[in-house]
């Protein structure tokens, strides 16, 4: 309706009655998106159940493998990261676009920390030839199927780790929006829906962690 | 000027709004097509029924070339030993039939294509909630159907639709770029259903209650939460099988310890719930239609309405029925055919509740009509023959034979596909303003129902015999079986001919279509047809339900009457 969008703040797009509808409506989609996520990732451990009822054993002896020091900090710094995306929305809802910022980008740092700790667990798997599959080398574990842990393990947080850096690209890029002074405490629907999606990365790793290093 | 009190989707509670009636102008001088000029305009829209328009374009494409395999597969089959094609291409035909007629013609045809245009008119909404979304999907689509042509022009692929393992982590064929192809369309199918669950929620024009919402918007509904929830473990499976054939990941592999089994549970679990993504939209545009042309209310408004969302959640619950044969345990097999026998249910309460609406319905058989009755024939047998194949004794006799390939074209082609024509047809004249030539429109739907019911019918009689599905070559007791039903695919190709030759002629030089050729009492039809680039000039307000069909027309054209005066 032509005369409804001249009375528009610029921020709310044409087909939208108001700010608030806009800012519902985009919350809900991306809750509906997580749910496709969990869904997602709902197949691998579905495959995880599988074969950890199939090798009980091969489970508990190839998470030895594991540096389950490093995967706590790992698991700290995904923790740190949330609570650090919570406060950048407090501020955007609190008009503080400093704070805003700085903790933006405490968010990326933290996700980077995250991808340079699990970059070196991997090139120290890489190192033993614990490769995913058929490339699989490592002998210190006997077992005839130990190359079916390591094919879940990479899957799980291969993936994973993609949606660490999609993630680290989505904050950049609120940051640069943040930083041409885009947000404010009456729109920071962007803010607010990608805060959204990083504790659902956060929340993913806080299941890995346990599932794949802490097995007894 | 009148006052009407409703409750706006947004806040839910009531207000009281001033109202007037808008009567849609029958010759409109802008609409959507001439708003918006150029290809430029086109490839970068955001408006939801360019997009409609496009995706229908693209589904038509695939459609045309999964038909001209399907015809060249029928051909082949004339004679009981070759006809005039190799065996590996025939394996690649019948695999690339049925990729495309599934992942790029029926998945989207219904949804993204007539939902997109139809979907945020039926809400009296200006577009979809995330119209660059909407746009992304159109685009992704694309992608998906490129990697799938580079598949085409290098190996071809020859592992059967459904990419069984171990044989797709071994064919030399380019199982990779098929397999990221749809992969990537699936992500097309999870925005549109994003999309679709937001507008439904949020975007619903004042007035428009739950109950008032159109069925048409329940089915969509219901396929859009399928798609959100069961795409997701496709793209996975796809995902760990080109993991597989890179790395040899080893999770399908019985050689490394994995499981082909596993495989098969995570593709049903996906291409089952698929199947109602296919046909559930089609149960959406029958109760738009029946409706229409019975000038009477719907008979059991939210035992259809409620059923769609019956049959998406025992949807999830039933794909082991494609593994009785699999080596699954005997209580899975026994619980899975229980629960295959569910489904009936809410679907046999649809064909009732429709049939009951027409009783005392003044029917007016137009074109869209036609194709309601062929699909309640059609649909209907493929429904029972559905219940046979989840019985277990019946299923081991018929499993992989002709009988199942007859049950699903019963299904996808008599549901979903001549629901899609209803549709075509009954919003023909509002995407394009412009009417087809009804004697041609209903020679073609006779056609198609005779060339379908020749194609298939042999089908189940030959599979009950023990015919093989897949097969190149068959015994000689078979012949008369194959040849009836290789004439029968010529007629249904005739038949989608002479449907693409009046629609495409009454865009030149068809009669000018009404606003509202058919007294519909659905939202969309209160707009100019073509309409506007923001569907309505005003803020539609909705005080009845949508098939009231005792109801005065002008209690169906109201709008806000003062939008400045309005808070917005």
């Amino acid at each position: 309706m032509a005369n409804h969008s001249t009375s528009h703040p610029t921020h709310v797009q044409h087909h939208f009655v108001d700010s608030d509808q806009q800012f519902d409506t985009a919350k809900l989609g991306m809750w509906v998106f997580l749910v496709n996520e969990i869904l997602f990732f709902g197949g691998l451990f579905c495959a995880y159940i599988v074969y950890r009822a199939w090798y009980p054993e091969l489970f508990q002896m190839a998470a030895l493998e594991l540096n389950t020091f490093w995967g706590a900090v790992n698991t700290v710094v995904l923790i740190g990261s949330s609570l650090t995306v919570a406060m950048a929305i407090r501020s955007a809802q609190k008009n503080q676009m400093k704070g805003l910022k700085i903790n933006l980008l405490i968010t990326i740092a933290l996700a980077v920390v995250f991808m340079v700790i699990k970059g070196f667990e991997y090139a120290h798997k890489f190192e033993l030839g614990i490769f995913p599959g058929d490339f699989y080398t490592y002998e210190g574990l006997d077992h005839p199927q130990a190359n079916v842990f390591f094919g879940i393990y990479y899957m799980l947080t291969g993936v994973h780790a993609l949606h660490v850096l999609i993630g680290i690209g989505l904050i950049f890029w609120i940051y640069l929006r943040a930083r041409k002074g885009e947000f404010s405490s009456e729109y920071y629907t962007p803010v607010e829906i990608t805060g959204l999606y990083w504790h659902l990365v956060d929340l993913i790793w806080i299941f890995l962690f346990p599932l794949l290093y802490l097995i007894e | 000027m009148a006052t009407a009190e409703v409750s706006p989707a947004s806040t839910g509670t009531k207000k009281t709004f001033k109202v007037k009636r808008y009567i849609p102008s029958e010759n409109p001088k802008k609409t959507f097509f001439t708003e918006e000029r150029g290809l430029w305009a086109w490839l970068t829209t955001v408006d939801h029924k360019k997009i409609g328009l496009m995706y229908l374009g693209s589904v038509t494409f695939f459609f045309l070339l999964g038909g001209i395999l399907a015809l060249l597969l029928r051909t082949e089959l004339l004679t009981p030993a070759q006809t005039f094609i190799e065996a590996d291409t025939y394996n690649q035909f019948f695999t690339l039939h049925g990729a495309i007629m599934v992942f790029f013609v029926l998945v989207p045809s219904i949804p993204a294509a007539l939902g997109n245009f139809v979907l945020p008119m039926q809400l009296g909404a200006k577009d979809v909630a995330f119209p660059r979304l909407n746009l992304a999907s159109l685009y992704i689509y694309i992608i998906g159907a490129i990697f799938t042509f580079i598949a085409l022009a290098s190996n071809g692929l020859d592992t059967g639709w459904t990419f069984y393992t171990p044989y797709s982590t071994e064919s030399t064929s380019s199982v990779i770029w098929v397999t990221m192809g749809v992969f990537i369309l699936g992500f097309s199918s999870i925005l549109t259903g994003t999309n679709f669950i937001a507008t439904i929620h949020k975007l619903r024009a004042p007035g428009i209650t739950w109950s008032k919402l159109p069925l048409n918007i329940w089915a969509l509904y219901a396929t859009s939460i399928m798609q959100v929830l069961a795409t997701p473990v496709l793209a996975i499976t796809l995902l760990l099988l080109t993991m597989e054939r890179f790395l040899g990941v080893g999770i399908f592999d019985p050689s490394l310890g994995g499981d082909p089994v596993l495989y098969q549970h995570f593709f049903w679990f996906y291409s089952h719930p698929a199947v109602y993504i296919m046909i559930v939209p089609g149960f959406g545009i029958i109760s738009e239609v029946i409706t229409t042309f019975s000038k009477k209310h719907i008979f059991g408004y939210w035992a259809i309405a409620l059923s769609s969302l019956a049959i998406a959640f025992i949807g999830f619950l039933v794909w082991g029925h494609h593994m009785f044969t699999s080596g699954q345990s005997a209580v899975a097999t026994t619980v899975f055919s229980f629960l295959t026998f569910l489904v009936g249910i809410p679907t046999g309460i649809k064909i009732l509740n429709w049939v009951a609406t027409l009783y005392k319905g003044s029917i007016e058989m137009k074109t869209p009509m036609v194709y309601v009755f062929v699909f309640l024939f059609l649909f209907s047998i493929g429904g029972f023959t559905g219940i046979m194949l989840g019985a277990l004794s019946a299923d081991i006799h018929l499993h992989d034979t002709y009988y199942v390939v007859a049950h699903f074209h019963y299904v996808m082609m008599g549901g979903t596909l001549i629901a899609l024509l209803a549709g075509l047809h009954y919003w023909w004249p509002k995407m394009t303003g412009k009417m087809y030539n009804e004697f041609q429109a209903k020679i073609g739907a006779a056609l198609i129902f005779i060339g379908f019911n020749m194609t298939f019918l042999p089908q189940f009689i030959m599979g009950s015999q023990g015919m093989p599905r897949r097969y190149y070559n068959y015994i000689d007791q078979f012949t008369i079986f194959h040849q009836t039903s290789t004439i029968g695919s010529y007629i249904l190709g005739v038949g989608f001919l002479l449907i693409a030759y009046y629609l495409a002629k009454s865009l030149m030089s068809g009669e000018r279509a009404g606003s509202n050729p058919w007294g519909s009492r659905g939202l969309e039809w209160q707009s100019t047809s073509p309409p506007d680039l923001h569907n309505f000039d005003h803020t539609p307000v909705v005080i009845n339900g949508p098939y009231d069909y005792h109801k005065p027309m002008e209690e169906f054209q109201l709008g806000l009457a003062n939008a400045h005066d309005e808070k917005h």
